[in-house]
């Protein structure tokens, strides 16, 4: 009997161990930590979301308010530096872009972040956003290496600059498939690469942050649970162990 | 020790931690229903709603009535002329709560001649205490009557004075309800909120 | 309480005692609770295995109860329902909680209700006189996929469009009748507004209604017969002078007392997840779940939620829709049978021979391998991979008359292994 519940068990084990973790279409990610007590970086992330971002993308399920109680800023504060078209704090984070124009201008709206981290993943959202490179027949001049053929244009050039893309094919057979090589910077922006990275970093933590305020505040809880459980859990075990004194 | 004593010992642990496990598991299930009722309380949707209200002055009139919407409720902004302040306390006889003594009708600070906070500016809900229909404006004085110009109710005939205090001998037992304002400023009054903080 | 266990059988007095008599004199309470409780005997050596029934119930509770406090705050409309979820999560208070506490416990009711099948496929549970609690489990089963399936749409996301639509379609191969009920479920030409509401009518009050309903039934007929046990030794042709079966216990206080451990485990590890890991790495809340529904835009891969997929890996493995299809029900059908399919006259396994522990070892390798491969993409090795699974999963059933038949037994004690 034990030797098959080892054969079993092992079985199982070998196969979840093998299990890829679910990556994006093809490109590789390049990995960044969320940093969720990190408030200064979530400080300016959330400004270069109101900055660079909600021109053209709302966070619409997201209250000012709540992001003001976390990252420890005061009403004024939110109000001065935050809120471009919001007149009080309760209000959400919404673009002033009307959506009929954005889908005539980009093809498709630009879609709502407030859970883009959630949906595709922090690490996909800052390759993404450091990922764009030059292509001349692109209507916006630039494509991006995670979502080829995307509408965005590349918001941050003034930031990073503008890097050219090498790929590389490889024919196998009748099929061709192409490789991501890495970028160049062809055209210098104000920031440094390392600079640049960290400005994308404060902003997708923000980002991931938005995707779920409540997430610090459940860990936290979760600790005060797991401590009652084990508390009752001691209680039970004497219990039972008393009631099942007599048994033989 | 004997048997007995094993027993009684048995019996005592047994009922201990009974009492016990029950205490606990009920101390959880009321943890537990926290949350569950807790869901019930307005959510931040309907206090963003349900957040004060901003009403210019500037442009209403000397006489006239505004009319706005406060968590989902009717609320008259009404200046009053020289007239009507001159008028208020000629009727003072006939309303049957004249000081405001019914407390809970309005906040400390409309507990006056005037029911405002400035003479002039009367904020008052629009519902009638009686049934809740929204009263009518009736501003002209009728000397005739002993009718000095306030409200009047279409439903059942109650009628206010123009500080929204009930008459004697009307369906309705109190006066108009006061919302908590404030003066923002001399030319905005924020309506569901007294004190400074936002 | 402490009076009940205290001194059990003995008739309370005083004030309690008289309103309890004012009770029974016009209800069947207190013999109720001795029928179903103070003297119910089950045995006495129960492993951990027999705890997944009560689990089970208490999954139910949480689902109940957390599902109507959700009720009161979603939208089941297209144009709203995404948001109302999101408003759940961020504006209402402790809806976070709520909404992570059902969307686990769909997960871990399916984790408890395998398991609990499972317990019966090791002891014989199903078998004589115990088929018809065995049939009824089934139909419960089956409606909870039902409402399963149902739940999933209602947060009109990417996956819960797009796996409504797959899975709704595959009715469309069924001969004669099949676009005819496709449209009859969705109520519509395509998944839309029409087909959330109705779907929201099915999972908050139809389907909830029969599984409370079937559960009851459930142990009534457990009742009726007595449970089984790890050695698959009837109790009940053992019993002393006054009647009590000698190798049971009645089930409260002892199996009340140990099935409270056994829940407050459970409860750390569905805790663990709510409040630490609620995503589950996307197998309990999809990532692409997300994204609300686009009729526009497919996501790149779609899987139903992890507990179908071994049933959904099977219909994959078969190249034609038909086909697919009758084996894809097939295969969610064959369990109902196994109280006929299996001719061992040995009920745990404890006593049978090496054919069924190598058979079972076997289908529960091959279930999970096909849940595995449910939830990737139907390419290259994958594909070959879910049809040997699928072959080995219909001969763990099909050949059972079989092995069952000739393998070589192990005499039964008369009294159940118990080790106090």
């Amino acid at each position: 009997m034990g030797r098959f519940k080892l054969t079993a068990g092992l079985f199982v084990v070998v196969l979840l161990a093998s299990s890829q973790s679910f990556a994006a279409g093809g490109a590789a990610l390049d990995h960044v930590e969320f940093d969720p007590g990190n408030k200064a970086s979530l400080q300016r992330g959330a400004r270069n979301f109101m900055n660079y971002c909600s021109g053209c993308h709302s966070a619409k399920y997201v209250r000012f308010k709540t992001i003001g109680k976390y990252l420890d800023l005061s009403e004024e504060q939110l109000i001065d530096n935050l809120m471009f078209n919001a007149e009080k704090t309760f209000e959400t984070i919404n673009t002033a872009m009307p959506a009929d124009s954005a889908e005539r201008w980009f093809g498709t709206p630009p879609p709502d972040m407030s859970l883009m981290a959630r949906a595709k993943g922090a690490d996909y959202v800052y390759s993404f956003l450091r990922g764009f490179y030059l292509d001349p027949e692109s209507p916006t001049g630039v494509d991006n290496r995670v979502l080829a053929g995307t509408s965005m244009p590349h918001v941050l050039w003034e930031l990073q600059g503008y890097q050219t893309a090498q790929f590389s094919s490889h024919t196998e057979g009748d099929v061709t498939s192409h490789s991501f090589d890495g970028f160049e910077l062809a055209i210098e922006g104000t920031m440094e690469a390392e600079d640049f990275d960290e400005f994308v970093a404060d902003t997708v933590n923000f980002l991931a942050y938005i995707a779920e305020p409540i997430r610090s505040e459940r860990r936290k809880l979760g600790v005060w649970v797991m401590m009652f459980l084990i508390f009752f859990w001691i209680l039970a075990v004497m219990l039972k162990k008393q009631i099942w004194k007599d048994v033989k | 020790m004997t048997d007995d004593d094993v027993d009684r010992i048995d019996r005592n642990r047994r009922h201990f931690l009974t009492v016990a496990t029950v205490v606990t598991g009920v101390a959880g299930a009321g943890l537990a229903s926290i949350p569950f009722l807790g869901s019930l309380r307005p959510s931040a949707r309907a206090q963003a709603l349900g957040a004060p209200v901003e009403v210019p002055l500037g442009s209403i009139q000397p006489g006239e009535l505004v009319r706005v919407l406060w968590r989902g409720r009717l609320v008259f902004v009404l200046r009053r002329d020289e007239g009507m302040l001159a008028r208020l306390p000629e009727t003072v006889g006939e309303l049957a709560d004249p000081d405001s003594a019914v407390v809970d009708q309005q906040p400390d600070y409309a507990a006056n001649e005037t029911r405002s906070i400035k003479p002039e500016w009367l904020v008052v809900e629009g519902s009638c205490t009686h049934l809740g229909c929204a009263p009518l404006e009736d501003f002209e004085p009728r000397p005739v009557e002993g009718w000095g110009g306030g409200f009047f109710c279409p439903c059942h005939g109650s009628k206010f004075d123009l500080a929204g205090r009930v008459y004697k001998r009307v369906p309705a037992p109190t006066n108009m309800r006061v919302p908590p304002h404030r003066f923002v400023r001399d030319d905005l009054i924020l309506i569901g909120q007294d004190t400074g903080a936002a | 309480m402490a009076r009940v266990e205290a001194e059990v059988g003995k008739r309370p007095e005083g004030v309690w005692g008289g309103l309890i008599k004012w009770i029974d004199d016009r209800f069947p309470m207190t013999e109720t609770l001795k029928y179903h409780a103070t003297e119910y005997y089950a045995s006495k050596n129960f492993n951990w295995w027999y705890v997944f029934g009560v689990l089970a119930f208490v999954v139910l509770a949480i689902q109940l109860i957390t599902g109507i406090f959700l009720t009161m705050n979603y939208k089941p409309a297209a144009a709203d329902a995404f948001a109302s979820v999101e408003y759940i999560m961020r504006d209402v208070e402790w809806g976070w909680l709520i909404r992570y506490l059902h969307s686990t416990g769909a997960s871990f009711f399916f984790i408890v209700v395998y398991l609990h099948m499972f317990r019966a496929m090791l002891y014989g549970s199903y078998k004589k006189p115990r088929e018809l609690i065995w049939l009824i489990g089934m139909m419960i089963f089956f409606v909870l996929m039902a409402e399963g399936f149902a739940g999933y749409l209602l947060p009109w996301g990417q996956m819960s469009y797009w796996g409504a639509q797959v899975i709704i379609s595959l009715f469309g191969a069924i001969p004669v009748i099949g676009d005819f009920l496709v449209e009859t479920i969705r109520g519509d030409y395509s998944i839309s507004d029409i087909t959330l509401n109705r779907f929201f009518a099915l999972h908050v009050i139809v389907l909830p209604l029969i599984l409370i309903g079937l559960v009851f039934v459930h142990i009534v007929a457990l009742h009726e017969v007595g449970s089984n046990n790890p050695d698959g030794i009837e109790i009940k042709n053992n019993k002393d002078a006054s009647g009590r079966p000698v190798d049971g216990v009645a089930f409260h206080p002892y199996h009340t007392t140990k099935d409270l451990v056994a829940i407050i485990v459970f409860l750390m590890i569905f805790f663990a997840v709510v409040f630490f890991a609620p995503d589950m790495g996307g197998l309990f809340l999809e990532h692409a779940n997300f994204e609300p529904a686009n009729m526009t835009a497919t996501p790149e891969h779609i899987a139903p939620v992890w507990y179908y997929t071994p049933y959904y890996a099977i219909l994959r493995a078969v190249p034609d829709k038909l086909w697919g299809f009758i084996l894809f029900a097939l295969s969610v059908l064959l369990p109902v049978f196994l109280p006929w399919l299996d001719r061992s006259r040995v009920k745990s396994i404890r006593y049978r021979g090496w054919m069924y522990k190598t058979a079972l070892t076997v289908f529960v390798v091959t279930f999970i391998s096909l849940g595995w491969l449910g939830l990737q993409p139907a390419t290259g090795t994958y594909v070959l991979m879910a049809r040997i699974f699928s072959v080995l999963y219909f001969a763990f059933f099909l050949l059972m008359p079989y092995y069952t038949a000739i393998d070589k037994t192990k005499p039964v004690p008369e009294r159940v292994v118990y080790h106090g």
